[in-house]
């Protein structure tokens, strides 16, 4: 795969997203190099989920730039920028719920007419998660948070992504859940796919992450390497609970 | 069809050959049957073929795209109107059926992307309350565009609609053969819907497991996760409400042809919930649902009118509710009863999906989590 050092793959640049009069992003700028995983972390209400659904276009946004492999796609509607490489896994999973589990999977190639290609990339999904092919038949609402969270992940591989973009995978999730969606996410990882992740699970996120960025109340405060923002006192105090 | 065929009970999923051929011959056999009670019978079966058609489309709007549509009955009335004032001494135009039908499904079909546009933001209640406003401002439309020009002729409505006339066929003629056999007009009508009725059903049936109809699915089930895999949810919405106006339309010109009148009273928002609640009753998002919740909404209040009325008079000696005032009273007790019992239609759509322990599971979890909220 092509990695260029010099131009990030993702660069937002003084991103203002605002919904009615409130501000919910206040001019806030990152980049992403691809094959990076990097994590957005922050209390509830920073404006991450908001910055993430701007991306992937789903949300307007009022001022700023964002580009991808170099190229400002601020205009670009939410289903040419997912033919160009940036899919979403929605806050909340965003399953089909009265779909099939397959066909929940199959429509993550929406876009895509190369149905050899297709079958391929879900055999591919299928060995990645095993519980979920033996599911395939059954309507996806029916399943648990934590199956429906791999749905969502394994549905948004299917359209190929250059970046990953997931949304609080770990929410709502038992301890042990968490564990085995992050192997998940970590094996995305290991092919290639460039993602950024956002979480509450802020000691999760940093570990899993090689960098990461402190978001609060729409601003960027801190950013650094995912262990030394571990290691930065005022991000134990505020988002793992200790002392400060 | 298949769909149909499994929601026969007992022998749909026995024998679905022998299914198969049993809907065939009701709906061929259905209007002899129904002569036998009565002329008028036949003519409830024509209309409840156009009941159907609504409820296909409505269908369309509300179960496959999830976009909930009160003023449904709007783009029957645009439909209707079209043939009426290209068919009738109104303007003195009479074109020719062929014509006016795609000229009504196209105007129908403009309605819809008029009334999808400027609610292209809302959902739920809003969408709601939206399209039930353009249902009656379509129809207030009919009702006062009689002045300072008239082209509806307002109230009165317009008369004398040309019959439904298929290459020099007339459909509203009876048919002698020889000495003492006729074939009613009502008959000829009644064939005419029902190759109407197959004909969308069939269409629709592909457009369900088309690109479209799973886009519509998942646009249904989670808006933003549709956009984000990639579908283009302005235009699909859009789509949505065109097509299934669409059918409106041609209901609405078959309507106007068939009854030969049309006024505004015809589509007032009364009737666009009794066509919501014909799908919402058969099952919503579910072909066979449509066509049987129309049919057993359309025939129901008839049947219980034509029992409600001689009891009444027996009973107090004079009729005490008048039967259009039965007919709501009891479309809103077959709702409440199905709320109760079956919540999600007569025939559920996609149970064929589900283990039947998994959607016992879900659907009992369901209200328990709801409430926890």
């Amino acid at each position: 795969m092509h990695t260029d050092q010099t131009s990030p793959l993702l660069r937002v640049h003084d991103l203002k997203i605002a919904y009615g009069g409130i501000q919910a992003v206040k001019g806030i700028g990152f980049e992403l190099h691809a094959g990076e995983t990097v994590c957005l972390i922050g209390a509830n209400g920073a404006g991450k989920t908001t910055t993430l659904n701007a991306i992937a276009g789903v949300l307007p946004i009022a001022s700023g730039d964002i580009h991808y492999k170099g190229e400002r796609i601020n205009a670009l509607p939410a289903h040419r920028r997912l033919r160009a490489g940036i899919a979403l896994v929605p806050e909340g999973r965003g399953i089909f719920t009265r779909l099939t589990v397959e066909e929940n999977l199959r429509m993550g190639a929406y876009s895509r007419n190369d149905s050899a290609a297709i079958e391929a990339d879900l055999e591919r999904v299928y060995t990645m998660l095993p519980r979920i092919k033996e599911r395939l038949p059954q309507v996806a609402g029916t399943l648990s948070g934590g199956e429906q969270q791999m749905v969502a992940i394994g549905r948004a591989l299917l359209s190929r992504p250059r970046l990953l973009l997931l949304d609080e995978p770990s929410m709502g999730l038992a301890p042990l859940v968490v564990e085995k969606i992050f192997e998940v996410v970590q094996s995305v990882a290991r092919e290639g796919v460039t993602i950024l992740l956002v979480e509450q699970n802020a000691n999760l996120a940093l570990e899993f992450a090689q960098r990461g960025y402190v978001m609060e109340s729409g601003k960027i405060t801190l950013t650094g390497s995912g262990s030394d923002l571990l290691a930065n006192p005022k991000v134990r105090a505020a988002y793992l609970g200790e002392e400060a | 069809m298949n769909e149909l065929v499994a929601a026969v009970p007992w022998l749909g999923k026995r024998n679905p050959t022998a299914a198969r051929w049993l809907i065939i011959l009701v709906a061929i056999a259905a209007p002899f049957i129904a002569w036998q009670f009565g002329r008028s019978w036949v003519r409830i079966l024509d209309f409840a073929l156009l009941y159907m058609m609504l409820a296909l489309g409505l269908n369309l709007v509300v179960g496959f795209a999830g976009l909930l549509d009160l003023g449904y009955i709007a783009f029957y009335a645009v439909g209707a109107y079209t043939f009426a004032f290209l068919a009738s001494p109104h303007f003195d135009v009479h074109l020719p059926f062929w014509v006016i039908l795609p000229l009504g499904a196209a105007f129908a079909a403009l309605a819809g992307v008029m009334l999808g546009f400027p609610v292209l933001r809302l959902r739920g209640d809003y969408l709601a309350i939206v399209t039930l406003g353009f249902g009656e401002i379509v129809r207030i439309f009919m009702l006062n565009l009689n002045y300072p020009v008239n082209i509806t002729n307002g109230p009165q409505g317009i008369n004398m609609i040309d019959p439904i006339n298929l290459f020099g066929w007339d459909l509203s003629r009876n048919i002698r053969i020889g000495e003492d056999f006729t074939i009613h007009s009502l008959f000829l009508y009644y064939y005419f819907f029902l190759a109407a009725v197959v004909a969308s059903i069939i269409f629709i049936q592909r457009l369900q497991i088309s690109r479209i109809g799973r886009a519509w699915a998942a646009m249904r089930d989670d808006e933003l996760a549709a956009k984000a895999i990639g579908i283009n949810t302005r235009d699909m919405k859009l789509l949505a409400f065109a097509l299934g106006a669409t059918f409106g339309g041609v209901a609405g010109a078959l309507f106007g042809a068939f009854q030969g009148f049309v006024s505004p009273e015809s589509f007032s928002l009364m009737e666009s919930i009794a066509v919501l609640t014909m799908v919402v009753f058969g099952g919503m998002g579910n072909l066979a649902g449509a066509v049987v919740g129309a049919f057993v909404l359309a025939l129901l209040p008839e049947l219980l009118r034509d029992v409600a009325v001689p009891l009444q008079q027996t009973l107090f000696g004079h009729v005490l509710l008048d039967p259009e005032v039965l007919r709501m009273l009891l479309l809103s007790l077959a709702m409440i009863l199905m709320m109760l019992l079956r919540p999600a239609g007569m025939i559920p759509a996609r149970a064929r999906y589900c283990h039947d322990h998994h959607l016992s599971h879900h659907l009992n979890n369901t209200p328990k989590r709801e409430a926890a909220k």
